[in-house]
């Protein structure tokens, strides 16, 4: 379990802008996921942790060692923080074969048991056949194995990962994942890792953090912060498409129903306790909320269609206003030559933030 | 024409010499500027670079005033191994030891700093001291450099003149370089002598450059 509570700030230069980190974060057994855009203080937090750079102030608790302490004036060494690291391009040492980076790591253990650790790391991690090879005549999987299994072999508490898919091709991913899901199953390791990939999140997270400007916005399990983004910020860096200000022209406790004034059109909504008649808030609804070519319902709202993209799944079609909604691709075949499109919003998918 | 060629086996010997303390000093001193931020780093930088920029002759005075027989250090030297310092082959070895040790520790900070951080780090987030990390990860990742700098510092310790001529002389057998008695041949109007000095430094100097152009390239491309 990892505690962390770091502030570091960084005065603006001739050619940076400042920034200043700012995060709470607690993660217990299992994967947590640093998620944000680039620059948003993941990989910083990270390095705080793992003690290559030095927060201004805070306390960083690792299963009840005091990692830093700003105020009690404790600052372990990288070495002593128990923490292993995988970079994001492996940091593997290129002048020694993969068998000697495991042997590397593990000189922190007893010498009678070292042979046998590196044997059964890299045989857990399927690198026994390319032991005797240098990185950079291996595989990127192999890579990657070899850099989670030489984090691991001095058997840290807490296993940090700095965007390790970042890069990678389908294939290669999947197997980053299967290989993570064999860590949290057979070490006894808290993972956080970093990435700005949302498909990750879901792949890999039991809690997800979101971080913006170097501050922790929402954390949560991933499925509901996307279905409950705490605010506009959070739904935009889900990159959640349907986001509209709207003002609340109309509200009826009684028969349940809401009016709500978008700046081209207007939707009927439930009530929403706790607003005001006159407040301005954003309207979020899914893309895949939203029917097209409906033949009845409340919110039929003619649309001009502006452009149509396929995506793996579906097609997406992006609608005047920015209304982008989804729709199978069979669908969309029939439909395709529609002289008018009416786009329905089911009142119920309509989330105020 | 008979040749002396003591000369160059004497160049060779101080050139070598002087190399190995240089590297020495070098890893030392680079491993202080590239690695830590700390007070005087700056002057530091400062001093080390100072031999580059001054007169080989002003280097030469300060080292005659600072190890001459008159000086404290000077008869510390004495005392310890029964002889002067000045004036001999070991001051000829001072002389290109000053020469070249400002160049191969610029040469091997760069190389230093080149490297990608995110090796060092690792190394200490798997518990590797200090020591382990620069031993085993640092300098082996920055070999080829760091042989290129003292390929490069063994040649220039060969060519030093101003410095060897102010504190060990021109004592012809006993301390007079290949750049001294090139020297020395010109002056007393032995042109023969001269132009094969020269063509054999010109030679020393040139093989060494190859060398040294073509471990960077391996290192850039490795």
């Amino acid at each position: 379990m990892i505690e962390a509570r770091i502030a570091k700030r960084f005065a603006p230069g001739p050619e940076s802008a400042g920034f200043a980190l700012n995060v709470e974060l607690r993660a217990a057994e299992g994967v947590t996921v640093l998620f944000g855009a680039s620059g948003s203080g993941k990989t910083l937090t990270l390095d705080c942790i793992a003690g290559f750079v030095r927060p201004d102030s805070g306390r960083i608790l690792l299963d009840d060692v005091i990692l830093f302490d700003a105020a009690a004036k404790v600052n372990l060494r990288p070495q002593d923080r128990n923490c292993g690291y995988v970079f994001q391009n492996y940091a593997l040492f290129p002048h020694m074969t993969l068998r000697e980076n495991l042997a590397f790591a593990a000189e922190r253990r007893p010498r009678l048991e070292r042979h046998r650790r590196v044997s059964e790391m890299l045989d857990k991690f399927e690198l026994t056949p390319v032991a005797g090879r240098r990185p950079h005549e291996v595989s990127g999987g192999e890579k990657q194995r070899c850099s989670i299994a030489r984090a691991l072999i001095g058997e840290p508490a807490l296993l940090l990962l700095d965007e390790p898919a970042r890069g990678l091709d389908a294939p290669l991913r999947n197997g980053l994942y299967a290989t993570l899901r064999q860590v949290r199953a057979e070490f006894a390791v808290s993972i956080l890792l970093v990435t700005h990939d949302l498909d990750e999140c879901f792949e890999m997270a039991d809690e997800m953090l979101v971080m913006r400007e170097g501050r922790v916005v929402q954390s949560g399990a991933p499925t509901d912060i996307l279905a409950r983004p705490a605010n506009v910020e959070v739904a935009r860096i889900l990159g959640i498409p349907n986001l509209f200000n709207a003002e609340i022209t109309a509200l009826d406790p009684g028969r349940n129903t809401s009016r709500l004034k978008l700046p081209d059109f207007e939707l009927t909504g439930v009530y929403y306790p706790g607003r005001l008649l006159g407040d301005r808030v954003w309207l979020c609804i899914s893309s895949a909320d939203l029917r097209v070519a409906s033949p009845d319902g409340v919110n039929r709202v003619p649309l001009k269609l502006v452009r149509v993209a396929e995506t793996p799944r579906a097609t997406r079609l992006e609608f005047a206003g920015g209304v982008t909604a989804e729709m199978l691709r069979a669908e969309f075949e029939r439909q395709k030559d529609n002289k008018e499109w009416l786009v329905e919003f089911p009142p119920q998918s309509i989330r105020v933030l | 024409m008979s040749i002396d060629w003591f000369p160059l086996w004497l160049s060779l010997r101080v050139a070598g010499f002087a190399t190995v303390i240089s590297l020495a000093i070098s890893l030392y001193v680079a491993y202080l500027l590239a690695n830590r931020d700390w007070r005087g780093k700056e002057i530091l930088d400062a001093v080390t670079t100072l031999p580059l920029v001054l007169p080989p002759t002003v280097l030469g005075y300060y080292l005659l005033v600072l190890l001459g027989r008159g000086s404290a250090l000077g008869r510390l030297y004495e005392w310890v191994f029964g002889s002067p310092l000045v004036f001999t082959w070991q001051a000829a070895t001072l002389a290109a030891l000053f020469h070249s040790t400002p160049l191969l520790i610029r040469f091997t900070r760069a190389a230093f700093e080149s490297l990608d951080p995110g090796f060092a780090r690792a190394a200490r987030s798997l518990g590797a001291s200090e020591w382990k990390v620069f031993w085993r990860v640092t300098v082996p990742l920055a070999r080829r450099s760091i042989f290129a700098g003292a390929a490069l510092a063994f040649a220039r310790s060969l060519g030093d003149f101003g410095i060897t001529i102010m504190i060990a002389g021109n004592i012809p057998g006993r301390t007079q370089t290949l750049a001294v008695a090139i020297y020395d041949a010109v002056e007393s109007g032995n042109g023969a002598l001269a132009r094969t000095l020269v063509l054999v430094i010109s030679v020393v100097a040139i093989a060494i450059l190859y060398l040294t152009n073509r471990l960077e390239r391996r290192q850039a491309a490795g």
